[in-house]
């Protein structure tokens, strides 16, 4: 894309000399012509880059239906929808008593407000343009909308780091990169959405101010960090990496008074703003993850103070002693109120998510509920060429190009992506993050590779004139003979590697689109498979269920089911749960693990002690659907033991192994969720061929054909099986 | 009395969960005055149930019967025994002394039948009661009667037996009873097997909007349950796949709507989506949509969706010879053999129509309401018509009338020309205005 401005400014060259005998107004005016070319192109390739990045999200859209994908996604629209309806006052002040019943869930003070508030400003400005949509229209489409404004960021973030055609390069690379559109393709209405679009603002802003030394810039990049703050948890990357940046230009040498304007303004004043979210509170001041940000902080008030007294004091040695007694009792005041701070309770440690980003192995050990997350998995080296593509390469040469040309901008977007990059290994959802730093580096080398072979193309053409100018004389015929030999291999080889720079670009193109064609772009809620005769058959059988329920039992029903179902329960079925995504409370959710752990007796103690009316299973054995509860069930018991000792993992494995069969442990054979999920399922032939009772998830013939639930009842079972519904019968009367 | 009864024959068909009887009546006069009406009496738990009646002269025979219309409204007598609901049936000419006439009376009765066991499980067949009377109950004399009433299967529980009665078949029949004096009633009670589907709406809200730019959309919400035996106990999934005649016998999952023709852009979903079960078919006379809930339906189930479709505005918007213009569409429910217990139809006209009326050829709630929609400033007048206990036979045209300027239609162009424009006079001052202090 770089390349396409460059032959203006040739064309430009190359008539120069004419314009030497023309009158002033002409030189004038054609210059000016050619910025107004170059605006136009601008202007035009980062329009179509705008509407490239939307309608590349749209897959989804068009081949099921305009609708919210996943489990997280439908508590944000619940929520949307809420605020939409009530304003925002009765949102901030919500009881949810539809949710962790019998605890309920304070909304307003537990989650981020920023994704919600934005889809309801949209809302609510096409309403008062007299655009009557739905708002179930808006969450969908707020993702898109997102990356195309992220695009427009990236495009100025370029610009500021190197030139107008890496801004370029970079808005097109992240319009169509799998690792950004995983997170924003249409109907994946989730924090990501609009926090990559705020954390890319905030870093461009922050660089800017950097820059520039201008507060108004730092004043934007402290809003900046707000909407970042409002919209998603992964705003302390920013609040850490920011620091060490600074930090790592201090230790550098790189101390200016721009710097100073530029972090102070932002730091005071987004630590301000940002305890107006409920849900960060006073993290600021009293979170361990927080206190790098601070302790840099003061560190520049250090260095400030001693600048000031370097300039005051002219004696060099004496200065010496002064910058020796500061230092050493700025750490000591430090060291104590740090110790201080930790030791009476008021900095909290850090958080187990956070731990487990530094030791990939904490999770596992300690904190099951994370661990049990898919995408809090380390990342696999196929993941990273999945959604990167030749981005791995580009993105080493960027670092070359960047440390060729260190300025504090360049110095920061460095260390963005390796930290980043870190991150992404260590937990493969954090590949997202790393993506804005991916493209941009890569940018980089794409425009400065596709300028340096292009300013080879415009060398010739100087040669060519000299050479002309000097063949007058007939003692230099010899000399121009030598020059024109050398100049068609260069030439030759510099449009070898622009095709090559090309074909590379136009494939990562080509992956972009299938991956997100084939990979991103599934609802999850419904399903879809081919038929004998390849004919495509729709699994519906989620929101058959979710409706089953909706419509056809009490309006105050408690449903328990594992938690990945609890978000699409209170949205689609409009039910009460016992647990759902939210997962702040590790022992309710540890109870439900421990109810469908246990035998049936057990477990119905269990359900009576909550009021259970229906379970809800999801069952994959007809349809060899794996993402159901049976695979899900060892997680239910590791979290449910971590809790409850009575519950212990060794009963359900047979020598180390999982298994369902007929050697499966007598524990696994009669526990509840394998007597739901099994149910009369060996009176099934599933497959031609195989026996009845035979799983196709599995792939094994179960062990256990003849169950008989002596508490619980079939209310509803889907066409496909997939979700199973019981209902909890009242406890009988004994006499 | 002016009036007897010379031979009377009633046909009840008990094969849907609709009631439909056909009433055979030749009607004497004789009086000594001309006779220009005549009553139709229903007993009280009738006439609750009552969604329509009509009824028809008749004149010729055989190969060359002539039917007409005749005007039947409902009506109140004061000195009617033990609540009886009357509709009076006024004669195209008065019938003189000595005459005879002709007439054949339709009418439908809605929840009728009365499921016993009032709960069944999946396994079991829906039993119901329907409760009737052996003998027409009428103001006047009848001298000969006969009833024959139809059931679905060959499985009747049990009936009342008024000599002579006797049953053969799908068919019972009472009767021939001669002679019986005005108001005579008889109790019968039949019990028998029906699964046919027991499809109720509860509420359907019918909107149809028009547009002036070459289109009508329409949009239905509908409310539907099963209105039979209540679902008991457990549902199988095993058994309803593998013995779907015996463990769901009762149970319906497929549904048929008639739709207009050249109907476009047809959608089929609920409040939490799209539902993929359902197919259209399409002809030039009508177009036929075949569509399952998202689960079948047992006794007491319910579901909730909505269809939408759009159909070119030539077909039923016209201009009448006044100069107001007109939409002419059928009244009713497209789903075919249901009843509508509430039926709300909501005519949006296009903005700045004035002067809406409607005309029906039955008696309906109207009132007028606002809607706003895309691009609207004063909103849309909405004529909304309601109707309780709907049945099919109501799926007749009805007409809506209003003036309109066509000075209007140039409010949405206008309106986005105007925002164009300015977005582009904002373009050229932000470019042209210089808001530095110093100069550059």
């Amino acid at each position: 894309m770089g390349g396409k401005s460059e032959p203006a400014k040739s064309e430009s060259m190359a008539t120069k000399p004419d314009l030497l005998n023309t009158s002033f107004f002409s030189f004038k005016s054609l210059k000016l012509k050619t910025k107004q070319q170059e605006l136009l192109l601008r202007i035009s390739i980062l329009g179509l880059v705008y509407i490239l990045a939307f309608i590349a999200r749209l897959f989804s859209v068009l081949r099921y239906e305009s609708m919210i994908h996943e489990f997280d996604p439908y508590f944000n629209y619940r929520t949307t929808l809420f605020l939409t309806e009530k304003g925002f006052y009765e949102f901030w002040n919500w009881f949810d008593s539809e949710s962790w019943y019998p605890l309920g869930r304070i909304i307003g003070g537990t989650l981020y407000p920023g994704l919600m508030v934005t889809a309801a400003l949209i809302y609510w400005t096409l309403r008062f343009l007299r655009f009557f949509v739905h708002i179930r229209e808006v969450c969908v489409l707020t993702a898109p909308f997102f990356a195309s404004n992220t695009t427009l960021v990236a495009y100025f973030f370029g610009k500021e780091l190197w030139d107008t055609g890496a801004g370029l390069v970079a808005a097109v690379l992240i319009a169509i990169c799998p690792g950004y559109i995983s997170r924003s393709v249409a109907g994946s209405y989730d924090n990501e959405a609009v926090a990559i679009f705020a954390l890319l603002l905030t870093f461009y802003l922050f660089v800017k101010a950097v820059n520039t030394g201008s507060l108004a810039w730092a004043l934007a990049s402290a809003f900046g960090y707000f909407y970042m703050v409002s919209a998603w948890g992964g705003y302390v990357f920013i609040i850490n990496l920011v620091p060490l940046y600074v930090l790592v230009l201090l230790i550098t040498g790189r101390y200016s008074m721009r710097l100073y304007i530029a972090y102070n303004c932002m730091y005071i004043l987004g630590m301000l703003l940002a305890m107006q979210i409920r849900f960060v509170g006073f993290q600021h001041v009293q979170s361990g993850e927080h206190m790098g940000a601070m302790g840099v902080f003061l560190l520049m008030q250090v260095f400030y103070f001693l600048d000031w007294v370097k300039y005051q004091l002219n004696d060099t040695k004496l200065f010496q002693t002064f910058l020796r007694i500061t230092v050493t009792s700025a750490i000591l005041v430090g060291g104590v109120a740090v110790g201080v701070g930790t030791a009476s309770g008021y900095i909290s440690p850090w958080t187990g998510r956070f731990y487990s980003l530094l030791d990939p192995t904490y999770a596992k050990d300690h904190i099951p509920i994370i661990a049990s997350v898919s995408e809090h998995q380390p990342t696999a080296w196929s993941s990273f060429m999945f959604d990167y593509h030749i981005l791995l390469f580009l993105f080493p040469a960027g670092l070359y190009f960047c440390f060729k040309r260190l300025t504090d901008a360049t110095i920061f977007i460095v260390m963005y992506g390796l930290t980043s990059l870190y991150f992404a290994g260590v937990m493969v959802r954090l590949i997202l993050v790393a993506t804005p730093a991916v493209c941009l580096i890569s940018a980089i080398a794409v425009s400065a590779t596709i300028k340096n072979l292009t300013s080879l193309l415009r060398t010739k053409q100087k040669v060519s004139q000299t050479g002309s100018t000097k063949g007058a004389g007939s003692s230099k015929a010899s000399s121009k003979v030598t020059l024109d030999q050398s100049q068609p291999f260069q030439k030759n080889g510099a449009i070898a590697l622009l095709v090559g720079v090309f074909y590379l670009l136009s494939r990562y193109a080509i992956h972009c689109t299938w991956v997100t064609a084939e990979a991103y772009s599934s609802p999850s809620i419904v399903l879809a498979a081919r038929g004998a005769h390849g004919n495509r058959i729709i699994f519906d059988d989620y929101r058959e269920a979710y409706y089953w329920l909706r419509q056809n039992t009490a309006t105050d029903a408690k449903i328990m089911s594992w938690w990945d179902y609890g978000y699409q329960i209170t949205a689609m079925g409009n039910r009460t749960v016992i647990v759902d995504n939210n997962t702040w409370n590790n022992t309710h959710i540890a109870t439900v693990g421990r109810a469908m752990s246990s035998y049936e007796d057990d477990a119905y103690d269990i359900m009576r002690s909550l009021d259970v009316n229906y379970v809800l299973v999801v069952f994959g054995g007809v349809t060899g659907y794996s993402s159901d509860d049976i695979n899900k069930f060892l997680w239910m018991v590791r979290i449910g033991g971590g809790v409850f000792p009575v519950i212990k993992e060794p009963d359900y494995l047979v020598n180390g192994e999982f298994r369902v069969d007929k050697g499966a442990s007598p524990k696994m054979l009669n526990c509840l969720m394998y007597k739901l999920c099994y149910y009369r399922f060996g009176e099934l032939t599933t497959e031609y061929g195989k026996p009845p009772g035979y799983d196709r998830a599995r792939g094994v013939e179960i062990g256990n054909k003849d169950i008989k639930l002596e508490h619980l009842e079939e209310a509803y079972t889907t066409s496909n099986w997939i979700v199973r519904i019981y209902r909890v019968k009242p406890p009988t009367n004994r006499l | 009395q002016d009036l007897q009864i010379v031979n009377a024959e009633r046909r009840i068909d008990l094969s849907s969960h609709i009631v439909k009887a056909f009433l055979t009546l030749k009607v004497e006069n004789i009086g000594k005055d001309p006779a220009a009406e005549m009553l139709l009496a229903f007993p009280p738990t009738q006439i609750k149930n009552l969604a329509m009646v009509q009824a028809l002269a008749t004149t010729g025979k055989k190969k060359k019967k002539t039917y007409l219309p005749l005007d039947v409204k409902p009506t109140e007598q004061p000195d009617a025994p033990n609540d009886t609901g009357y509709y009076r049936v006024t004669f195209i000419s008065p019938l003189g002394p000595g005459e005879t006439v002709s007439l054949e009376v339709l009418y439908i009765l809605t929840h009728s039948l009365e499921p016993f066991p009032v709960e069944i499980t999946q396994s079991e067949s829906q039993l119901v009661y329907y409760h009737d009377s052996a003998v027409i109950l009428s103001p006047y004399h009848v001298k000969q009667q006969t009833t024959f009433i139809k059931t679905p299967s060959t499985r009747v529980e049990s009936f009342t037996s008024i000599e002579p009665a006797n049953r053969a078949g799908k068919e019972i029949k009472y009767g021939p009873y001669e002679n019986r004096a005005s108001y005579s009633y008889t109790p019968v009670i039949i019990h028998f097997e029906n699964n046919s589907p027991f499809a109720v709406v509860e509420e359907l809200v019918r909107e149809i909007e028009i547009s002036h730019w070459g289109s009508l959309q329409i949009t239905e919400n509908y409310r539907l349950t099963h209105g039979g035996a209540r679902h008991k106990g457990v549902f199988s999934r095993v058994d309803y796949q593998s013995k779907r005649s015996v463990s769901g016998a009762s149970s319906f999952n497929a549904l048929l709507a008639v739709l207009p023709p050249r109907v476009n852009s047809v959608y089929y979903r609920d409040e939490i989506g799209n539902i993929s079960t359902s197919h259209l078919r399409t002809g030039f006379r009508k177009s036929e949509l075949e569509f399952e809930p998202r689960y079948p339906l047992f006794g007491g189930w319910s579901a909730t969706f909505i269809i939408g479709y759009r159909v070119p505005l030539e077909d039923y918007l016209f201009e009448a010879s006044d100069g107001r213009r007109y939409l002419n569409f059928t009244f009713g429910c497209p789903l075919v053999e249901t009843i509508v217990n509430k039926l709300t139809i909501k005519v949006v006209l296009p903005e700045g129509s004035k002067d809406p009326s409607a005309v029906l050829p039955f008696t309906v709630n109207q009132e007028l309401q606002v809607k706003y929609s895309y691009l609207d400033i004063v909103g849309r007048t909405v004529v909304v018509l309601q109707k309780d206990n709907v049945v099919p036979t109501h799926n007749v045209p009805f007409q809506v009338y209003y003036t309109f300027k066509p000075i209007y239609m140039l409010a949405e162009p206008f309106m986005l020309v105007s925002a164009f424009f300015l977005v582009f006079v904002a373009s050229l001052a932000y470019v042209h205005i210089d808001l530095n202090i110093v100069r550059k």
